[in-house]
């Protein structure tokens, strides 16, 4: 049995009911299991669906109350109560929502591609489940510590595009379309400076594993990689195209870009995915920056996790809340020219400082922070400098000049136009009587 | 190996979030580019001008309400001042101060909306909307006190206004002036420093003076390119002339200066309804039934009253036979012809300034199509 | 450029994070152990042991409170007050009404003793379904017989119930609203706490006393 999987506090205990005594369970005493002797494969594949189970419909019960929690907070962040109908605090709202939607007429196009347009919701939903199942929720609670668990979030996270692409495609609508590449263009942009940032807290750990990177982090790696944290949390909200980056589902110009044709519970999924990414994305930054479950002794490791992902949430949301929504060119003039240069500072940084402490220990850890940190305000100003100076297509006549000048008095082409009533309307203006 | 490219046409509307009512654009874009813009509009066609014409002189007050049904109150007063230049209606002092003070508080809400609702367009999601909205919501409040109707005023008639304000109106006014111009600091402190904002607004969709005169363009839009052409200075209708306003003016004539324009607008609109404060003096606030029949008969003849609107000037010409309803109505919409330029503004733009360009230029849809 | 700037945008969405919604829940609001005690009259030590059931409804949010919209007596809602008394079935509401939905059948009535000779208003209906509130007949009325409502919930699911006649205004709660009508303002009436029961409370001029009216109507002819 592979040590991955015995590590997992959650399998281990059920299988070791089901099969009983066995080499896996060596640790535990159990007079007998539940399950006649050689039954082992069954008890493995029971304890398989049951962990299966758990997480899938504890993640869809987390987007449930996320999205009562962020119209909540939405309604807070715009001066009103949010949805308080249904249920105490309104909580019911969310399920009242997911019944009316299942209950909704499901249309299909009729030129679109009907197996694609169909399989578009599944492998959405896919990717944005199978990236929980290397997060550590608490101590022992995951599906797996796969030793590459950073590569695999990165691997997996990517392919919500192939759906976006999926779903636009077999739509045969050219709104779905722009929306689709714009897309792709955030992720072949983010991917990049996302995975560069990643870089330099897997020196720090010495590991890919989640789990590694959570013991490494004696000091939280948001306070020893500040810029490391700034570009992955951007090119993150960029990922999952949340605002400012809102660009694939644009509200205000693309309706709802490539979720223009779906109804009813292929709609849903979508929703449910974008919502589950969001929770995902959190989980991670909580995993690779704040240390993850990691906390005081007395409260349980899996209230610190959800204390952090909760935290994180906020700020999500907040960022939505306050933030218009940036330009295509912008945004990828942000990635290529802004977060890509922060990540290769934060490597080269990391580099020599890993070469200096090549095991760093707490207090090492606190000089690396120190170091760090001016290094990253000061790379981020000199980075927004060399962004902002730059101008895009139209000359900017006065995008630099704080004073705005008032116009004089004169109509600007006399030849054009004749202001008889020039004088007397001056006139009259300036007796105030 | 050049990846060969080709244009897409999109139709956008008239069910869009972003139209501003129901207009269609079919747009033609390369990659993200406009190429090609063509406005279609006339859904929300109610004919008022022709129904104007088999109404009396008062009951088509309400009718102007729903033109622009963001600022009922100046349709309002550029109608009524069109009547009482064809009936040839000295309109009592108090009434003109009054539609004076509503005009002004309506400008306010009307430059609340368009800025909103620029910031709506950006991408905020709804924020900054709804803490300009919660302002507009305060003056319409202040509506409800004297004319009793919060859009829909109809509160102006020929020679005045309805109703005077009732006494619980000013203490209120006061108070909401002190809101307005909190709520305006509020969207300015959102917005001074927001480089989001900045890069997306500025150096968008320039246009130049010499075109805007061209095109008759008015009102903040022509403002923002740096001519000074306000009516209420220009050609000072009630009593403007007794006021000292400063004319903001800005010279970039871009989508942060259309904004910009607008948002110190509003400011001086609040000093305007201080000084109109200070200045109102009692009596009566319509001319008596005397001087002023209920059902009027102007002499033959016709008259073009225009005033300094929301979104430009806003002008109705009145023909009279003589009769009690007019022969004709025409209805110079500001909106209507503000939008003329769209195409000049948005093509060679990106798409994702096409709706922000849009909402600069701050459409009524009811009063483009009438 | 980017970054620095923003940060004033976070602080005022913060702050209105932080400040009371000021939009309001209709036509119930819902409130927590202490609104629910306040609406009951005790204090919520006494709510908690006298009503344990409703304040345990109340802490789980779920005990809601009615809330009366506050409004202008000036506005112009759709619950037409009319006083047939009044009324000398002249037509002018009709007459002024931009969208001609009031309909007027008089015939003429008996003649009284006291007040001489009078039109018997038959039919009455004003077809609020096409109405737009503008007050022009209110405005019209020369004998304040008609005066805009307060009220403003009268959805129907039939379009024809939407015409109001004339029984269902002589039956209707008497609450006119202030528009037009400056006698409400001066007698500081409230139309969302008082009614008119008499219909000579509803005019412009005080009620003549019993003896100027045999005076005027009796002792001159």
């Amino acid at each position: 049995m592979d040590q991955a999987f015995l590590d997992n506090s959650l399998w281990r205990n059920i299988y070791c009911v089901l099969a009983g005594d066995s080499a896996q369970c060596a640790s535990r005493e159990y007079s007998s299991g539940l399950l006649p002797g050689g039954m082992e494969w069954l008890a493995f594949l029971i304890a398989a669906a049951a962990i299966i189970g758990l997480f899938v419909n504890g993640v869809l019960g987390g987007v449930i109350v996320l999205i009562w929690g962020e119209r909540r907070l939405f309604g807070r962040f715009q001066s009103r109560t949010g949805p308080n109908r249904w249920g105490p605090f309104g909580m019911l709202t969310s399920v009242a929502d997911a019944i009316k939607t299942m209950f909704k007429e499901d249309l299909v196009p009729a030129e679109a591609d009907r197996i694609l347009f169909n399989l578009a919701p599944v492998l959405i939903a896919a990717p944005a489940l199978l990236v929980f199942s290397v997060i550590p929720f608490g101590i022992g609670t995951y599906v797996a510590d796969l030793n590459i668990g950073v590569l695999f979030i990165m691997a997996v996270t990517s392919l919500t595009t192939l759906s976006v692409l999926t779903a636009a495609w077999s739509s045969a609508n050219r709104i779905a379309i722009l929306s689709a590449l714009r897309s792709i263009a955030l992720l072949i942009s983010y991917e990049i400076p996302m995975a560069l940032a990643l870089v330099g807290i897997i020196m720090l750990a010495g590991s890919m594993s989640l789990g590694d990177i959570i013991a490494a982090q004696n000091v939280p790696f948001i306070i020893v990689q500040p810029l490391a944290f700034f570009v992955f949390f951007l090119a993150a909200m960029a990922e999952m195209a949340r605002a400012p980056f809102d660009l694939t589902e644009a509200e205000s110009e693309l309706a709802a870009g490539y979720l223009n044709d779906y109804a009813s519970m292929k709609f849903g999924i979508f929703f449910l995915a974008e919502f589950m990414a969001e929770i995902s994305t959190s989980a991670i930054v909580t995993t690779l920056f704040l240390s993850g479950w990691r906390g005081f002794d007395p409260i349980p490791s899996h209230f610190w996790f959800g204390a952090k992902l909760i935290a994180v949430l906020f700020v999500i949301i907040w960022f939505r809340m306050t933030l218009p929504r940036l330009r295509v060119d912008q945004v990828l003039k942000f990635a290529w020219k802004g977060l890509f240069e922060l990540t290769l500072i934060n490597i080269v940084v990391t580099a020599i400082l890993i070469a200096i402490w090549p095991q760093p220990t707490t207090s090492q850890l606190w000089m690396m922070a120190a170091i760090n940190w001016p290094i990253a305000i000061i790379s981020i100003w000199g980075v927004s400098k060399l962004l902002g100076t730059s101008s895009y297509d139209k000359p900017q006549p006065d995008a630099d000049n704080p004073e705005y000048p008032v116009g004089s008095e004169e109509i600007p082409a006399a030849s054009v136009y004749k202001a008889e009533s020039t004088s007397q309307a001056q006139a009259s203006n300036e007796g105030g009587d | 190996m050049a990846i060969k490219t080709q244009p897409v046409t999109v139709n956008l509307g008239p069910q869009h979030p972003s139209t501003h009512g129901v207009f269609r654009m079919r747009v033609m874009f390369d990659g993200e580019e406009i190429v090609d813009v063509e406005p279609i509009f006339g859904y929300l066609h109610r004919g008022s001008e022709k129904l104007a014409e088999e109404r009396t002189y008062t009951q088509i007050v309400t009718l102007t309400d729903r033109m622009d049904y963001v600022s009922s109150m100046l349709n309002n007063q550029a109608y009524i001042l069109a009547v009482e230049k064809l009936a040839g209606i000295e309109p009592s002092p108090r009434g003109v101060w009054l539609r004076m003070i509503a005009s002004e508080l309506q400008r306010i809400a009307s430059h609340l909306v368009a800025t909103g609702f620029l910031l709506q367009d950006l991408g905020a999601l709804g924020t900054p909307l709804i803490y300009a909205m919660r302002e507009r919501e305060n003056i319409l409040d202040l509506f409800e006190m004297i004319c009793g109707a919060r859009i829909t005023n109809s509160y102006l008639r020929p020679g005045g206004v309805f109703m005077d304000a009732p006494e619980e109106f000013w203490p209120a006014l006061e108070r909401g002036l002190d809101d307005i111009v909190s709520t305006i600091d509020e969207l300015e402190e959102y917005l001074s420093g927001n480089e989001i904002v900045f890069s997306r607004t500025k150096g968008t969709a320039v246009l130049s003076p010499e075109l805007l005169i061209n095109a008759s363009i008015t009102g903040p839009m022509l403002r923002a390119s740096g001519v000074d052409w306000d009516l209420r200075h220009r050609a000072p209708y009630d009593y403007y002339g007794r006021i000292t306003f400063e004319r903001k003016l800005h010279t970039a004539s871009d989508n942060y200066a259309r904004y910009w324009v607008r948002v110190q607008e509003a400011r001086e609109s609040v000093k305007i309804i201080r000084q109109c404060i200070e200045q109102i003096e009692p009596g009566p606030v319509r001319p008596s039934f005397d001087d002023v029949p209920r059902l009027l008969r102007p002499p033959a003849g016709d008259a073009y009253a225009a005033i300094e609107g929301s979104k430009g000037e806003l002008g109705f010409y009145l023909v009279s036979d003589g009769g009690i309803s007019p022969y004709r109505m025409h209805v110079r919409a500001s909106s209507l012809i503000n939008l003329t330029l769209l195409r000049d503004m948005l093509i060679g733009g990106q798409f994702g300034d096409l709706f922000v360009t849009f909402g600069s230029v701050d459409l009524n849809m009811g009063e483009v199509d009438r | 450029m980017i970054g620095l700037g923003l940060r004033r945008g976070f602080v005022v969405t913060f702050k209105n994070f932080l400040r009371p919604a000021v939009t309001e829940q209709y036509p119930d609001r819902h409130v927590g152990l202490v609104g629910a005690a306040k609406e009951a009259g005790m204090n919520p030590f006494q709510f908690l042991v006298k009503k344990p059931g409703d304040s345990l409804k109340a802490i789980a949010g779920l005990a809601t409170v009615p809330v009366a919209v506050e409004q202008s007596p000036r506005f112009r809602g759709n619950e037409f007050t009319f006083f047939e008394d009044r009324c000398t079935a002249c037509a002018s509401c009709a007459k002024y009404c931009p969208l001609g939905i009031i309909e007027i059948v008089s015939v003429p009535g008996k003649i009284d003793a006291q007040e001489g000779e009078s039109y018997k208003l038959e039919v009455f209906d004003i077809d609020i379904g096409r109405c737009m509130f503008c007050g022009l007949c209110v405005e019209a009325c020369p004998y304040d017989a008609l005066h805009m409502g307060s009220q403003f919930e009268r959805s129907k699911y039939v379009r024809d119930e939407l015409i109001i006649t004339k029984e269902e205004l002589f039956d209707a709660e008497k609450r006119p609203s202030s528009w037009y009508r400056p006698q409400f303002e001066e007698n500081t009436f409230d139309p969302f706490k008082e009614t008119i029961v008499d219909h000579h409370d509803a005019g412009r001029h005080e009620r003549p006393s019993d003896e100027d009216l045999k005076k005027k109507w009796v002792d001159e002819r």
